[in-house]
């Protein structure tokens, strides 16, 4: 059985607010297993010495000091912004939510 | 038939959760070096880290890993030796990157409590309120909505959003269920925000406004017939932007879901915005399932894991607890509980110790901020604090101690520094208020008086020392009350053999 289904990857595609098209599920759906199916042969060599990992170095507490540095201006915060207006970001109405 | 809040209570058994989130006051935000400052101009606060530009790297802010600790150890947490950030994936445009960064299943403080006293009929309770976790994470964007009929967002056009928000250290404090509140479940929850508040702002790790947001309540509530040990489904109400509103939040969905549940109708798991206005709660978005957000460990952040000298370092530097201070203050100061609720009511608790620590008489620091100060400021519908200085208080009341100010002068003298006549002593020489205390002046006035009541000083004459009350009163009033009373009815009493 594939680990992941046509309708996990439309799932997921609208909660991505990605617009497929039926047949962009179906190979999505199928690559998508093929990934995990590879992914999965890890865990053929992982054992029970081995803690789980989500950093490639073992290293914890980097922290910097609570310190401002100058951030962007507006005018360069909004240069890649599609539309802007007052100053802000603007972007098309959000419908059935808040 | 409509059930109200008691009839709502006396059927029904409410079990309460309570989610606070509070923004930390640090001078950057928690991933990247922005200035985190209220109130300035949309999207001057950001960056390619809080804008989620592409190929960004977040790092912590140490500072509010230790803000996080020290809430923890005040909650009776324990410290979690290792802890993680996680990516909370939503696709809304507060969030620029298209995910918060906070934390899943390793929060940083775990198993806390606080315990919060409130009147009951059958007079003061202490309830447990169980804490689960205590986490951190980062605040997001702002939005406004314009356009359409009502301006609310279903009708809107386009959203404006300012990132100034976005990345501000945010930490969540979430409760166990909270049983056995029974009807007073409202001011219980009440109480906690409370007292948490007072907690943090003790620590000084957040401005706790909650007019401005810095502290938010997210109020959990579910019904259940009351003996049926069944727990019923929740709503959560969103929106709650002050203490008293917390309490009214509450009140109103209790009752809403009593009339629901007697109607024969189900409760809907969802997420309700609380109206101001009417004190009603209406729906919100329903709730996602948990795992809708796709959780899974930031793979940019290293994790946390605080030593215990970290964390016993940080445990030494606990202040007093609000609560336990209270109490300390009441027995210092020997007043009763009713001017202590006063005293924290009016939130001049602090001020009233800060006055005495400045060398003022303690009943008088009480009474002055309890009653001038509290009456000016609610004439001109503010802060009593903002409106004068603890030092000035103390000056003030030294004057009075000293005699060099009557309290009838000494009002006058709050009146200018209040109304920006400038200091105590700038205003007592602009408005020539000092207490008239040179006896030739005085004597002049109290012959004046006796003169002009020659019978009443007979009286007085012959034994009848409360009728000297008259000349003082005539002597006070063409001084222009800038006399000391006591001093007066003395030289008026020697005068008239009576000394
Ligand atoms: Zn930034």
């Amino acid at each position: 059985m594939a680990a992941i289904s046509r309708d996990d990857v439309a799932h997921l595609a609208k909660l991505a607010r990605v617009e497929m098209t039926p047949d962009e599920l179906d190979h999505m759906a199928t690559e998508l297993d093929q990934i995990l199916g590879a992914v999965k042969r890890v865990q053929e060599v992982a054992t029970a010495d081995i803690a789980p990992t989500s950093h490639p170095l073992s290293m914890s507490n980097v922290f910097r000091d609570d310190v401002v540095k100058p951030s962007l201006t507006n005018e360069e915060a909004l240069s890649g912004a599609p539309a802007k207006a007052e100053d802000r970001f603007k972007v098309p109405q959000i419908l059935g939510e808040e | 038939m409509t059930l109200d809040y008691k009839g709502a209570t006396e059927k029904y058994e409410p079990t309460l959760g309570l989610e606070v989130h509070v923004e930390l006051n640090t001078n950057s935000k928690m991933f990247c070096s922005c200035a985190t400052e209220f109130g300035a101009e949309p999207n001057t606060q950001t960056c390619p880290v809080c804008l989620g530009l592409p190929g960004a790297l977040p790092v912590v802010n140490g500072k509010a890993i230790e803000s996080t600790i020290l809430i923890g150890l005040a909650l009776n947490c324990s410290i979690a030796p290792y802890s993680r950030f996680a990516r909370k994936n939503y696709f809304y445009p507060d969030m620029p990157k298209n995910f918060q960064t906070s934390q899943y299943d390793e929060p940083i403080c775990v198993d806390g409590y606080l315990d919060v006293e409130i009147e009951t009929d059958e007079g003061p309770k202490v309830f447990r309120v169980d804490i689960e976790r205590v986490h951190m994470e980062e605040d997001t964007g702002k939005s406004l909505h314009v356009g359409g009929s009502t301006g609310r967002i279903h009708g809107a056009e386009y959203s404006l959003l300012d990132y100034n928000r976005a990345g501000i250290p945010l930490v969540e404090i979430v409760t166990r269920i909270i049983p056995g509140t029974g009807k007073y479940a409202p001011q219980v929850a009440r109480a906690y925000v409370t007292q948490l508040r007072d907690i943090l702002r003790s620590l000084g790790v957040s401005d706790v406004k909650m007019e401005q947001g810095s502290l938010r309540c997210d109020a959990n509530v579910s019904l259940a017939p009351i003996g049926s040990g069944l727990l019923g489904t929740r709503s959560e109400t969103k929106n709650v932007n002050s203490l008293r509103s917390v309490e009214r939040a509450l009140t109103g969905e209790i009752e809403r879901q009593a009339n629901r549940l007697e109607a024969g109708e189900r409760i809907i798991q969802e997420t309700r915005h609380f109206l101001e206005e009417s004190g009603l709660t209406r729906p919100g978005r329903s709730k996602e399932q948990a795992e809708d957000y796709r959780y899974f460990p930031e793979p940019d952040l290293v994790p946390v894991t605080p030593d215990a000298k970290w964390i016993e370092e940080l445990r030494a530097k606990l202040p007093e607890n609000p609560a336990d201070r209270r109490k300390r203050l009441q027995k210092e100061w020997n007043v009763p509980d009713s001017e202590m609720n006063s005293l924290i009511n009016a939130e001049l608790v602090d001020v009233v110790e800060e006055t005495i620590k400045l060398g003022a008489e303690p009943t008088r620091a009480r009474t002055w901020w309890l009653g001038e100060i509290s009456r000016l400021a609610n004439e001109k519908e503010v802060a009593p604090t903002s409106l004068i200085t603890t030092a000035f208080v103390a000056e003030i009341i030294a004057l009075i101690t000293s005699g060099d100010l009557t309290d009838k002068l000494a009002r006058q003298v709050v009146e200018g520094v209040v109304n920006g006549e400038g200091s105590p002593k700038q205003v007592i020489e602009k408005r020539g208020l000092k207490v008239v205390s040179d006896d030739s002046a005085l004597m002049v006035a109290i012959e004046a008086a006796i003169a002009a009541q020659p019978d009443t000083a007979e009286r007085i004459r012959g034994g009848n020392i409360p009728a000297a009350g008259a000349l003082i009163g005539a002597v006070m009033k063409a001084t222009g009350g800038q006399a000391d009373a006591a001093k007066v009815r003395e030289l008026l009493l020697k005068h008239l053999g009576q000394g």
